[in-house]
């Protein structure tokens, strides 16, 4: 995939959060939701992602809580294993090799041991059917385990999310297309229950979602038509029961019982949490407006907290069904993504169409969604076959002072509904303000929009397939109250063709727009000025050189050309037959991109429009079109000798894939660079006295005595990683206050149980271990060298003179706790 | 958990001219008081003196108007043809008249009797004007001549022949007794000084000119005649400044308003045009009932006269400042603005504990309907009278938003008669506007969609719609009618543009492929 060695092609932008249903951890502290092949660890308090765990060689389809240990969980993955984490500390403990593609994961406190994962029936990845098998975990203290003690509970079953445990693990609920199945383990059978398909006053009873109460036998099951079911006395084949609770009217996507079974949640379509009352149906309550449809609802083990994941790649938090806490949002993408991608000139962020009616600006520095802006500013409403408006073109000035952008609403029938909007930007609140709202600014859909470049005016040219292009200019209308707005200056046409794209030289001094075959050169004056074609093909592209290739302009047509004029002689310097499929133009250097297709791959070619001959190119970049590229300039101008990456010395060059992966190109000195100052970030050696302080550094200080026994002077805790990546990881990463304390408090206290406390599960500290008896022996012999040195660690002021026994046992129990902790920080 | 997005109600931009600090000054004028003359007002003068009496020429007389009487206060009748150009002088105590029977009158304003007659004139004189030191008279005659006479010794000064045509307009240097300025028919505006005996500056108008006007500074002469409006520069040697060609008829009169900033011009096309004398733009335009033929400005824009060839007198005053804020006093019957802000304005001091209220959003009637879904109710409450009446914009963009919705229908569908004439009423009030026909007239065939099964059954609704039919059908060939023109037009505008070349090489000469491999090294990428 990659030519050069020192330049590669890097993802970014993360996956999808929501494909499965993310996990809360016992402490209420963490969410985990599988991201592509990872499973990342959000903080459910900051929102942070504190953990990445990375493993997985596919995609991971399922996560759930290991019910034995409340400190791991087990993912699985397309792949074919099954994986278990200690996700505090983001390691993976565990590998069960299963041999087939896992789709989905159950588990049950009440089958330790053994996992129920979904699996293709046939061995092939093609199979349309699939079945439910109980794994047994084999215990053995390998990495890497081969789990091939298979044995199937139910087969066909739809490969996500529906199947459920019932009261104490007795029973499996599991539905599909209009089933339900419910397999009794003790009796070894399972029960199935039938649907009509219902045509009757359009009711679809097909069944998508399935959940089982915790505490009684009433299972709950969610139909395509929005109703709610609940089943109960379904341990005999005839004479179960089922009420029906009905007030969603899209499908219910997902249905969860809270752990105690006192109310059951419910999400769909028209993105409200709905909360029932399990005992009094007709009660309910409702959270609306949560962004986009509900896919997924995870309560956390206490209650306390739920969490959704949307269809717009969203995780909301929400504390006890009244108030969203936190928002998790990934970048989100996928075929609604209909603007090109554009880059903010002020916050150098990428900006893209995002939540249906809003921009999304994402951070390309950061990684991160900055925030969404609000476009259409109309109420969305959540159903499905309605026509919305969608943002379909965006744009900035130079500047970043204006931005523009176009929305449309097609309906069915009828004729289209576009507005152009422009935002300036308000330094005050930090954000774009509307400005002006020009409602039909054409006949037909837009095409293609751009500002001026040049410093004197502030216009923006639109084309539109009506045929015409239109100016619009910002006026001044100082003497009157309404202040600024923008207006139509010149509308414009050649021939009656339609216009497909548009472009300004640099310095604005002309604007180049294609109709169809034919170039058409206007001056700022809106003479024309020249036309240039190149027959046959529409015109598909145009592009001005800059700096010092001002005098060309280049085009791509569909017939497969690449054309490059000289503006000066108004003929054709150079063309070459080439498809290209997409032309972008470096904003602060003479390099322009062409990304080529052929035979289903993408090629990149980057070149100077002055001399015919690429100075990098790289074929197979990606299957596929590439869809939308960009150059975003760089904030520090790289210092690349290699004459391959100069190109890459002030921008860098993003572009989307088919599938909607996010990648950029990036130089390997640039990695190397990121890394080290990412390093330099941890180093640091002054640290402020705090207890916290004074308890590592009566730590640090006995292992100091150890390495330097002749040592007088008292040295700052310095030299170890562990503890500066201790005192500089983030606050939010950190265990709690509460937590440290009640530890250190307990260090103190001669404990009669300490004989119990041993008992502690110890497979993940077996090193640390290790290390506490070395280190034990050391510390006896640095005791008798140096008993004064510990006077300034306050746990030791008492015993100072002369150990006790009991003292002496005391402290090693403290150097365990704390070492072990330690330890698990040091993993992170 | 976003908060409910209210309905977006579209502002409309207002139509008409925009509201600019100039449209305001110059509409603060009461409604003009009309006085029947016996004939067309060929001149108005203001008097300089304190109560600002001003002279109407009209037929054989001169009437003398106090500031706010609608009656003349003194009436000169001593002309046995018609009279012209009555002037006071600076002090405003003589007055001077030509006649179409070439003889010139001097009176006192408070005499009745020509104090002198100047006799030398062989035909009419169209114009009169005191010289700046007092003592002298300039008058200007259709015997193509103009002269200074002396007032103490009734005798002729001097006498220019140099016009070709009827002298017609003419003004005196207020800075200096010796220069003064003529304009006339011969299409020529002289310069002369009386100390020469030739003139010393010609500019040629082309066009017959019909008044001519002084800058304060008398740095820049202005000139009417024909259709346009030209500025000179006299400091330049009457060098063009600006040509302005804002009426379509001849332009017969121009002022200055008192401070100079903006130039009025009068014209029989019965419009007055208000001009900035700094970009020349027009910045304010009155119409008049008739051709105007003279017009001024009592000093600080009190009031505007303006004279017609129909016999009529309109004078304009302004609004005083008390009037203003009568008006002003009535129209404010809401509550005092310190009710508003009762309590919103309190500072918390220091030892204060804040606690912070959530901001509760209010939303309007049809919002919050809206946002329970409740469809039909929403619309009733946006097709309330008042806000049907007042605010039709508010009941088109609830049914845009229903429409959005997809459920417009069903909020249309299920009304009994009374609901049904009161949308129908609501259409026929609207469908036409053209802000609101995108949206009305989807709603419109909605209706009649599903209402067609009941037609007939009330005559009220019955009656309406076929009132909505005459409308739809009278808008259709209103619109076709404007779509031939449109036509038209542009039939016209193709003709009268020139024909422009575009330089296309590629029409010229091959520009294909050619040509490509000529020039530049072969193109290389494919190979790479």
């Amino acid at each position: 995939m990659v030519a050069h060695a020192e330049i590669r092609v890097v993802h970014l932008g993360g996956s999808k959060i929501n494909f499965r249903e993310p996990v809360i951890t016992n402490d209420s502290r963490f969410l985990l939701c599988a991201s592509g092949e990872s499973v990342k660890v959000y903080s459910s308090s900051s929102e942070e992602c504190v953990h990445d765990l990375q493993g997985h060689t596919d995609l991971v389809s399922g996560i759930v809580r290991n019910p034995s240990n409340h400190l791991q969980v087990y993912s699985c993955s397309a792949d074919g294993t099954v994986r278990l984490w200690d996700f505090t500390d983001g390691i993976l403990i565990k590998t069960f090799i299963i041999g087939y593609p896992i789709y989905s994961i159950y588990v049950s406190e009440n089958h330790g041991g053994v996992v129920f994962v979904v699996v293709p029936m046939a061995n092939d990845k093609s199979s349309e059917l699939f079945q439910l098998v109980a794994v047994h975990l084999p215990l053995s203290g390998d990495q890497e385990v081969e789990a091939r003690e298979l044995s199937a509970v139910l087969c066909d079953v739809s490969p996500s999310g529906a199947a459920s445990f019932g009261r104490k693990g007795e029973y499996i609920a599991a539905v599909k297309g209009l089933q339900l199945e419910v397999f009794f383990f003790k009796k070894q059978k399972s029960h199935r229950f039938f649907l009509k398909s219902g045509n009757k006053k359009g009711a679809k009873n097909a069944f998508t979602c399935v959940s089982c109460h915790p505490k009684e036998d009433c299972i709950a099951t969610g139909h395509e038509d929005g109703k709610i079911r609940l089943w109960r006395n379904f341990n005999q084949k005839k004479e179960y029961t089922y009420s029906t609770l009905h007030w969603h009217h899209g499908a219910v996507n997902t249905l969860q019982f809270t752990p105690e079974g006192t109310n059951l949640l419910s999400g769909g379509i028209e993105s409200v949490l709905v909360q029932w009352h399990y005992t009094q149906e007709d009660q309910k309550d409702f959270l609306p407006r949560l962004g986009g449809a509900i896919t997924h609802i995870a309560v956390s083990p206490d209650g306390s907290l739920f969490c959704t994941s949307h269809s717009d790649n969203k995780i909301t938090i929400i504390q006890s069904c009244v108030k969203v806490s936190a928002i998790i949002q990934g970048l989100v993408k996928g075929e609604g993504v209909r603007t090109d991608l554009t880059i903010d000139p002020r916050s150098k962020a990428l900006v893209l169409n995002g939540k249906p009616g809003h921009l999304q600006f994402y951070s390309l520095h950061r990684d991160k969604l900055l925030y969404n802006l609000d476009i259409v500013q109309q109420e969305y409403i959540h159903e499905e076959g309605l026509d919305q408006f969608e943002v379909v073109k965006a744009a900035f000035d130079t500047r970043g002072d204006w931005l523009a952008t176009v929305e449309e609403r097609t309906q069915k029938g009828l004729e289209l509904e576009i507005n152009l909007k422009l935002w300036a930007y308000d330094e005050q609140t930090q954000s774009f303000m509307l400005n002006t709202t020009v409602t039909a600014p054409h006949e037909d859909q837009i095409t293609a929009m751009c500002f001026s470049p040049s410093p004197e005016t502030t216009m923006l040219v639109t084309i539109s397939f009506d045929g015409h292009f239109k100016a619009w200019l910002l006026a001044d209308h100082s003497d009157t109250k309404e202040g600024a707005s923008w207006s139509c200056d010149f509308v414009g046409g050649y021939h009656h063709l339609k216009p497909g794209c548009c472009c300004f030289s640099a310095d604005g001094s002309l604007l180049a727009v294609g109709f169809q075959e034919v170039v058409t050169v206007w001056s700022p004056s809106w003479e024309l000025l020249t036309t240039l074609s190149q027959p046959p093909g529409a015109i598909r592209d145009l592009c001005f050189g800059r700096l010092s290739c001002s005098k060309y302009l280049l085009g791509t047509s569909t017939k497969n050309q690449l054309c490059c004029w000289n503006l000066l002689t108004c003929s054709l310097e150079w063309s070459t037959p080439v498809d290209v499929s997409l032309l972008q133009a470096d904003p602060l250097s003479e390099n322009m991109a062409a990304f080529c297709s052929q035979s289903g791959c993408s090629d990149l070619f980057v070149f100077k429009p002055g001399e015919p001959r690429p100075i990098y190119s790289q074929k197979a970049l990606c299957t596929g079109k590439v869809q939308r590229a960009v150059f975003a300039p760089r904030d520090q101008m790289l210092e690349s000798c290699e004459e391959h990456a100069q190109w890459l010395n002030r921008s860098q060059l993003y572009f989307f894939t088919q599938h909607m992966d996010l990648m950029m190109f990036s130089t390997k000195t640039e990695e190397d660079r990121l890394l080290a100052s990412s390093k330099r970030l941890m180093v640091d050696d002054t640290v402020a006295v705090t207890p916290f302080y004074l308890l590592l550094g009566k730590h640090r200080q006995q292992q100091e005595a150890l390495t330097n026994p002749m040592a007088e002077r008292i040295q700052l805790p310095q030299g170890s990683i562990a503890i500066k990546e201790l005192l500089y990881t983030p606050a939010h990463v950190l265990p709690s206050a509460s937590f440290l304390c009640s530890m250190f408090v307990r260090s103190l206290l001669i404990s009669s149980s300490s004989a119990s406390e041993e008992k502690e599960p110890v497979e993940e500290e077996m090193e640390s271990e290790e290390e506490d008896s070395e280190g034990e022996a050391e510390l006896r012999d640095a005791r008798q060298d140096l008993g004064g040195s510990e006077a300034w660690g306050p746990g030791e002021e008492l015993g100072a003179p002369a150990l006790t026994k009991a003292q002496e046992r005391e402290l090693r129990r403290v150097k365990h706790f704390d070492h072990s902790w330690l330890s698990s920080i040091l993993e992170c | 958990m976003a908060s409910f997005k209210s309905t977006k109600i579209p502002i409309y931009p207002k139509l008409g001219e925009k509201v600019t600090p100039d449209t305001l000054y110059w509409k603060n004028y009461k409604a003009p008081v009309q006085i029947k003359e016996f004939g067309a007002v060929t001149s108005i003068d203001f008097s300089s003196l304190a109560p600002h009496n001003y002279a109407v020429t009209a037929s054989t007389r001169i009437h003398i108007y106090g500031p706010f009487s609608t009656e003349p206060v003194k009436t000169f009748t001593r002309f046995k043809d018609t009279a012209y150009s009555g002037k006071f002088r600076s002090d405003g105590q003589l007055l001077v008249a030509g006649c179409e029977d070439s003889v010139v009158r001097l009176f006192d304003v408070s005499g009745k009797v020509a104090l002198r007659v100047f006799k030398g004139h062989t035909k009419g004189v169209h114009v009169t004007d005191f010289t700046s030191d007092c003592y002298h008279i300039l008058t200007g005659s259709d015997d193509y001549t103009c002269r200074l006479w002396d007032i103490p010794n009734s005798t002729e000064l001097t006498s220019y022949k140099e016009h070709t045509d009827y002298v017609r307009c003419a003004i005196t240097s207020k800075l200096n007794r010796d220069i003064f300025i003529t304009g006339s028919y011969d299409h020529t505006l002289r310069v002369f000084d009386a100390r020469v005996e030739k003139s010393v500056m010609t500019m040629d108008h082309s066009q017959p000119v019909e008044s001519v006007l002084l800058y304060p500074s008398e740095g820049l002469l202005v000139s009417a005649g024909g259709r346009y409006v030209k500025v000179w520069d006299l400091l330049k040697g009457g060098q063009p400044l600006v040509s302005l060609k804002n009426h379509h008829k001849t332009v017969t009169c121009l002022s200055l308003s008192s401070n100079g900033q903006r130039l009025l011009s009068a014209s029989l096309d019965r419009h007055v045009k208000i001009y900035n004398t700094t970009n020349y733009k027009v910045v304010h335009n009155f119409d008049y009932a008739a051709s105007i033929l003279s017009l001024a400005l009592a000093p600080d824009d009190e009031s505007i006269v303006v004279g017609m060839t129909n016999g009529v007198l309109s004078i304009k005053h302004r609004k005083s400042s008390e009037e203003k804020r009568e008006m002003a006093g009535k129209q404010r019957m809401q509550p005092v603005y310190r009710i508003f802000v009762k309590g919103r304005n309190y500072v918390p001091k220091k030892d204060d504990f804040l606690v912070s209220k959530p901001v509760k959003s209010h939303l309007a009637k049809y919002d919050k309907q809206l946002k329970k879904f409740n469809i039909s109710k929403a619309l009733d409450t946006a097709l309330e009278s008042w806000r049907r009446n007042k605010n039709p914009e508010i009941t088109v963009a609830v049914m845009k938003e229903l429409d959005r919705r997809g459920t417009l229908k069903n909020a249309l569908a299920g009304r009994a008669e009374q609901n049904l004439s009161l949308l129908l009423k609501f259409l026929i009030g609207n469908v036409v506007d053209p802000r609101f026909t995108p949206v009305l007239v989807t709603a419109t065939e909605m209706i009649l969609d599903i209402y067609q099964a009941v037609v007939g059954q009330s005559s009220v609704v019955d009656r309406q719609l076929v009132c909505l039919q005459e409308l739809v059908e009278r808008e259709v060939d209103y619109q076709q009618d404007l779509l031939e023109v449109l036509g038209m037009l542009d039939t016209l505008f193709a003709a009268s543009l020139p024909r422009k070349e575009v330089p296309c090489p590629g029409s010229s000469r091959p520009n294909g492929l050619a040509e490509g491999c000529l020039g530049a090294p072969g193109p290389q990428l494919q190979s790479a």
